[in-house]
């Protein structure tokens, strides 16, 4: 028999549900934001004695107080700019073919599906894709170029489906205003569609960087050197990135080398914070100027 | 409604200015003065890295023209690179394996076999331990292996006569090439081990730990325990033929097994034709010693370096060990002087 409780009762049965839920929740945001508070203050203090110019400005070294991450930090600012100056195109392209020009059957569907999937590879089977392709079948060698190539297949997938979502939030109307006015569909996209897509494909377009510049496994595969005594002279130089540098010396032995991984670590999220940081801006400010 | 591109514009400049920084460096170097110029690429064990890296900055303060990058692909990923022709020099912390040398032969690829260094591990006690003054490698693998985890918790487990003490255990942690020697020369796999154990990739941590706790046994490179001998007690290792303590004498002359490890440095015979690569192996040969002893391995003695500088001149290609992988106890010196006997014979 279900026991009769009142209505009073009731409430108070769910209000307490809801209180002991609210408690459960906020313990569950407070031990995550706990553990990175650890984590962060743990390597702040670590590494910020090694937060000095010199720092900035050395090559690695043997002597950890001497060494320092220009040549990965270069290096990640080249990879960065090179990826985006490859992937932005493709996946934005892309991103507008399948969803303002391809006709939807079997066929595009099965490149949806495909990049879907694509997005959620391991990172490290496209480095082995990138060193097979660009590395040997290009023969880009162990270059900047291939690992750029290999870090914009990572990106695309990301890129292409937030520039879809981006792009089919445009209201219908817009693009049935413009082409009543006769403009044609490039016209249409070019004009109508794009500027309002643009802050929300911008969005991906970082978030998906930042993720490269965070990768260590596909560059390590593509061959991103542990030493390197030069800067990088053109894209088909050999390179190291900052998550290689930091992966180094987190396997030293030596106290001094963790601390340089920890100076490197806050130099890397000061990084992906600015990057992040720019996203939401960029986000914030084309949507203000929007006529809509 | 036209988004401003101003990002873009950042971004431009901010490749240009980068560009920019890169030519300056560049004009840097053609100021200093040096002969050879060119490219040396190096990759191979993560072990050997510390030295290649060592090796590679000192040269480059030498020959500023000359550009030295190193990897880290592990020497058996060192080596497939290699025998692709890929690289220059490979690091390897084990002589070239049968599959692998047949492999260079198939690519057309001769290359000079050179020893750098050697790896070698130190296990230690507390002072006050007073006990325990030698383990064999079987008590090792009961003390380490992945099945001794919450079971081995007393010296009492160990050896019988061992006195009720807890037994706890200090060692490398799981991402460095420390374990994963320790683990394959004592377990007899790579990477098993117990994990109930304090693991730290900061020898200064484990040294503090084992002088700290009475109890305690732990391992690390020779190299730490040589600087920190006064908090420590060295414990020989037993490998069958009684107890041998690690030092540089029972290191270098091949009794203290499994222990030890000599570490290689294989370089193409056609890149050695290249001026700045043999200049990279003569510097090798004579700056190799110091060097290894500063990055925390053992140096070997001049004359392994001498009798090595003499195959290099003479190129001759191949491996002393014969391409049979690993051996236990050969004196490396011996090995290479019978080499010297025989090609003097032949001729």
């Amino acid at each position: 028999m279900i026991p009769v409780v009142s209505r009073s009762e009731w409430r108070a049965r769910e209000r307490r549900r809801e209180h002991l839920f609210q408690i459960v929740s906020a313990l569950v945001v407070l031990l995550a934001i706990t553990t990175l508070v650890v984590l962060l203050t743990k390597i702040l203090l670590e590494g910020y004695a090694r937060l000095n110019p010199q720092f900035f400005t050395s090559f690695p070294s043997r002597r950890a107080e001497q060494a320092g991450i220009l040549p990965a930090l270069v290096g990640s600012a080249y990879l960065l700019l090179l990826t985006a100056a490859i992937a932005i195109p493709i996946g934005v392209g892309a991103a507008i073919y399948l969803e303002e020009f391809a006709k939807h059957n079997w066929f595009t569907r099965l490149i949806e599906i495909n990049i879907t999937n694509l997005a959620g590879v391991p990172s490290v089977i496209y480095g082995l894709l990138g060193l097979q392709v660009f590395v040997r079948t290009l023969a880009m060698d162990r270059s900047l170029l291939a690992g750029a190539c290999t870090m914009a297949l990572l990106a695309l997938p990301v890129i292409i489906t937030a520039a879809r979502e981006g792009l089919r939030v445009v209201p219908k109307s817009l693009r049935d205003g413009s082409l009543a006015l006769g403009a044609t569909q490039w016209q249409t996209v070019r004009h109508t569609v794009l500027p309002v897509a643009v802050p929300s494909v911008l969005t991906g377009v970082i978030l998906s960087l930042s993720r490269v510049v965070g990768e260590t496994a596909p560059l390590l595969v593509v061959g991103a050197v542990v030493y390197i005594g030069t800067l990088p002279e053109s894209v088909f130089s050999k390179f190291t990135v900052l998550p290689v540098q930091v992966y180094n010396w987190t396997t030293r032995p030596q106290h001094a080398f963790q601390e340089n991984a920890a100076g490197g670590i806050i130099v890397l999220l000061a990084l992906l914070l600015t990057l992040n940081a720019v996203a939401i801006y960029m986000r914030n400010h084309f949507q203000k100027r929007l006529p809509i | 409604m036209k988004p401003r591109f101003g990002w873009l514009i950042v971004s431009c400049a901010a490749a240009a200015l980068l560009t920019a920084c890169g030519k300056q460096e560049g004009a840097q170097a053609d100021n200093a003065t040096a002969a050879l110029s060119g490219k040396i690429t190096i990759d191979g064990s993560s072990t050997v890295l510390p030295i290649s890296e060592a090796l590679a900055e000192e040269f480059q303060k030498k020959y500023p023209q000359v550009q030295v990058t190193v990897g880290k692909s592990g020497t058996g990923g060192g080596f497939k690179k290699f025998a692709n022709g890929e690289i220059d020099i490979t690091g390897a912390s084990r002589p070239i394996r049968e599959d692998e040398d047949a492999l260079c032969q198939k690519n057309g690829i001769q290359y000079i076999e050179i020893p750098i260094a050697y790896d070698a591990m130190a296990v230690v006690v507390n002072p006050q331990n007073n006990w325990c003054d030698s383990l064999t490698v079987a008590e090792l693998k009961k003390i380490w292996e992945p099945a001794a985890q919450g079971k081995i918790k007393n010296w009492s487990q160990v050896r019988a006569g061992f006195p009720n003490e807890p037994l706890v255990l200090f060692g490398a942690g799981t991402d460095s090439g420390t374990f994963d020697y320790f683990t394959a020369a004592i377990v007899g796999k790579e990477k098993a081990s117990r994990g109930d154990y304090t693991g730290s990739e900061d020898d200064d941590i484990l040294v503090q730990g084992v002088a700290r706790t009475r109890g305690a046994l732990g391992y690390f490179g020779l190299a730490y325990y040589e600087n920190n001998q006064d908090k420590l007690k060295l414990v020989g290792v037993d490998n069958g033929n009684g107890p041998v303590k690690a030092s540089r004498e029972s290191v270098l002359d091949g009794t203290y097994q499994p222990l030890a490890r000599p570490l290689f440095l294989y370089v193409n015979l056609r890149a050695l034709e290249r001026s700045e690569v043999a200049a990279f192996v003569q510097f090798a040969l004579t700056e190799a010693g110091k060097l290894s002893d500063e990055v925390g391995y053992i140096g070997l003695p001049r004359q392994v370096y001498d009798l090595v500088k003499q195959r290099v001149e003479k190129r001759i290609p191949g491996s002393v060990f014969g391409a049979h992988g690993s051996q236990v106890g050969v004196k490396l010196e011996d090995l290479y002087k019978v080499e010297e006997a025989s090609e003097k014979s032949a001729q």
